[in-house]
């Protein structure tokens, strides 16, 4: 087990950023600190390596404990969102600095360089400062200067957050693959639950301070272990009482075994995907103003059913689906 | 503090900096800076611009003979010396102090942060007078013990070095305090992460990225040293050849009508303060382009 987050507490002033938080992250594999802004995430992160301290708890990574030591003892790597580069230092410079501060011979830091140079694909950069590269340029060259030194864990805060959506779709999908090769423990924190699902190994749910849940991408997604993850992982709709995913909910035009009646009272189309908004008829207490429940379904699909507003449709949740019951729905509706 | 600075000392700093900022445009803009520049003109270009021209009135040979008398040679090597020890001091306690402002937390730190402009607001006179009371060896409760051990600091070098030290300590500080507050924490951390301890830190990450507010600000507080007055009339007892600085010799040999050998050193003093400032304005536009 590579590092272990025992009980830790962290305070700033009144507010609680990390309550009792334990959290073990397994060695050699990807870990995504997920949680909404200001859940706590980043000064988990920050603990770990070192950059803050806690107010109580433990912090173990390798089998050493590190609670007490300071960041340029804990041989972790650390990539900034804001890449923090050494804007005096060329991008070989930069690369380089760990190992010069680590006296290593010239020979060995100089190829050491060109191999990380070539791994982040910026070889050609080499002599540039960090100000002629590009963003993705940039958080590419922070991550090569961090597996520098070959840290034992390498962290990374929102590493593609100031990153435009293209390339930091790309970025992401090239973290995957460098850390197929590499094999480092990796743990990034992020509040985009479609980059933690398609990069990560494992993930860590992080909401007010407390581990929410963490688990497999699967595991999180399919058995969320809260509301609040549920909701968090994806869109959600409320349909008989219950908390569903609105591609979970089959829809028929006609009455089929188990199925609810509903109208439909709004029809969107985003891309290939369209949003049926349908309300439950029959069995819901007339006047009272239900939100609806939201069904998605593939332009193909809607285009079969031929489907309009206005129409009764008949809406049952998916074999297998993940369902939660809602902790305050407004208007329940009864079955 | 750039302008205190530049009103002090005779030197077109401040305008050299803010030349190549973008203006409006059409009437409004002409009309700005036709203001700006009478302004400046008025206060600064044409007196300046007339100290050279009265040194050089008579030709060369009135200023080459100036410049080799003792005296005025002995008066700009007193000068030179005090300005570089000011420089010397106030680089370091003004990057340590700057450092201590931005990235430490500590009871105290608004009051030293008002201290520290306190040179700056009181009159150099008054700087000098203080020194005084404290310094002299009959009941000053430093000078009395200095001069038990040998030391005089009124009315010899280390007096007039304290006062010019002393008039010159906030603007290191001011020029780096911003510097240090943009260039934030991250870099440092990063530094720390890749296994840096804090004086590598500072002398390979803090330093370069700081390097041109630090630049700046030694240049201005060479600038207001060279030209210092006030306090150093008052420490120095202003003795012909021994404690005379320039500015001293300045205002003596025009009172004495010798008014060729005093422009000749304003001249100097003006053209030094010129020629640094503008190299660094220059040096300093170049790096920044290359680096953001």
């Amino acid at each position: 087990m590579s590092i272990i987050v025992d009980s830790v507490t962290k305070r700033f002033g009144s507010f609680v950023a990390l309550d009792d938080v334990s959290v073990t992250i397994p060695s050699g594999r990807l870990t995504a600190l997920l949680g909404p802004s200001g859940g706590g995430k980043s000064t988990l992160l920050r603990i770990i390596a070192g950059l803050e301290t806690a107010d109580a708890g433990t912090v173990a990574i390798e089998g050493t404990d590190a609670t007490n030591l300071s960041p340029q003892q804990r041989n972790v790597g650390f990539v900034f969102q804001h890449y923090a580069a050494f804007k005096h230092m060329t991008v070989a410079k930069n690369i380089a600095f760990g190992l010069e501060i680590r006296k290593r011979p010239k020979d060995e830091i100089k190829e050491r360089v060109d191999e990380l140079l070539k791994l982040v694909h910026l070889a050609q950069f080499a002599d540039r400062l960090p100000s002629q590269l590009s963003g993705g340029q940039r958080q590419r060259m922070a991550l090569a200067r961090a597996l520098a030194v070959e840290p034992t864990v390498l962290l990374l805060d929102e590493p593609f957050g100031a990153l435009d959506a293209q390339v930091r779709k790309e970025l992401r999908l090239w973290l995957r693959r460098l850390h197929d090769e590499v094999h480092v423990t990796t743990v990034f924190v992020t509040h985009d639950q479609e980059e933690a699902l398609e990069v990560a190994d494992d993930i860590v749910v992080i909401n007010q301070g407390r581990v929410e849940q963490a688990g497999t991408p699967d595991e999180i997604y399919d058995a969320p272990a809260s509301e609040f993850v549920m909701r968090f992982l994806g869109p959600t709709t409320e349909f008989e009482g219950a908390v569903v995913r609105p591609h979970d909910l089959d829809v028929f035009s006609i009455a089929v075994r188990d199925a609810v009646r509903a109208e439909v009272t709004d029809v969107q189309r985003v891309g290939h995907e369209v949003r049926l908004t349908a309300r439950a008829v029959g069995t819901a207490p007339s006047g009272a103003q239900s939100p609806g429940t939201a069904v998605a379904l593939t332009r193909a699909h809607f285009r079969d059913l031929e489907l309009d507003v206005g129409d009764t449709v008949w809406l049952r949740l998916a074999p297998g689906a993940s369902q939660m019951t809602a902790a305050n729905l407004t208007t329940p509706s009864a079955g | 503090m750039v302008d205190t600075a530049a009103a002090d000392t005779p030197t077109a700093g401040p305008t050299l900096l803010q030349a190549s900022r973008p203006a409006g445009s059409g009437a409004g803009r002409v009309t700005r800076q036709a203001i700006v520049v009478v302004y400046l003109s008025a206060l600064v270009v044409i007196p300046v611009a007339l100290v050279f021209w009265n040194a050089f009135k008579d030709g060369l040979a009135p200023v080459i003979a100036a410049l080799t008398d003792p005296v005025v040679v002995h008066a700009l090597q007193l000068t030179l010396m005090a300005a570089l020890w000011s420089v010397v001091f106030n680089a370091i306690f003004g990057v340590a102090t700057a450092v201590l402002l931005v990235r430490y937390e500590f009871p105290g730190k608004r009051v030293l942060n008002a201290f520290i402009d306190l040179p700056l607001s009181v009159s150099p006179v008054v700087v000098g007078l203080s020194l005084v009371i404290v310094y002299n060896i009959h009941d000053g409760i430093l000078g009395k013990p200095l001069a038990a051990a040998g030391i005089h600091v009124l009315f010899s070098t280390p007096g007039i070095v304290l006062a010019t030290t002393f008039i010159s300590m906030p603007l290191v500080v001011r020029e780096v305090v911003p510097v240090l507050q943009e260039q934030g924490t991250e870099q440092e951390q990063a530094a720390s992460s890749l296994g840096a301890g804090g004086w590598t830190t500072f002398w390979r990450i803090t330093m370069p990225g700081i390097r041109w507010g630090v630049i700046y600000g030694v240049v201005l507080c060479f600038a207001r040293s060279i030209g210092e007055f006030g306090a150093v009339k008052v420490v120095s007892g202003n003795i012909t050849g021994k404690t005379q600085t320039a500015t001293l010799a300045v205002e003596q040999l025009y009172q004495n009508f010798n008014q060729t050998q005093a422009f000749t050193i304003a001249a100097v003093l003006a053209g030094a303060a010129i020629v640094i400032i503008s190299v660094v304005a220059t040096l300093r536009v170049r790096v920044e382009r290359r680096e953001s």
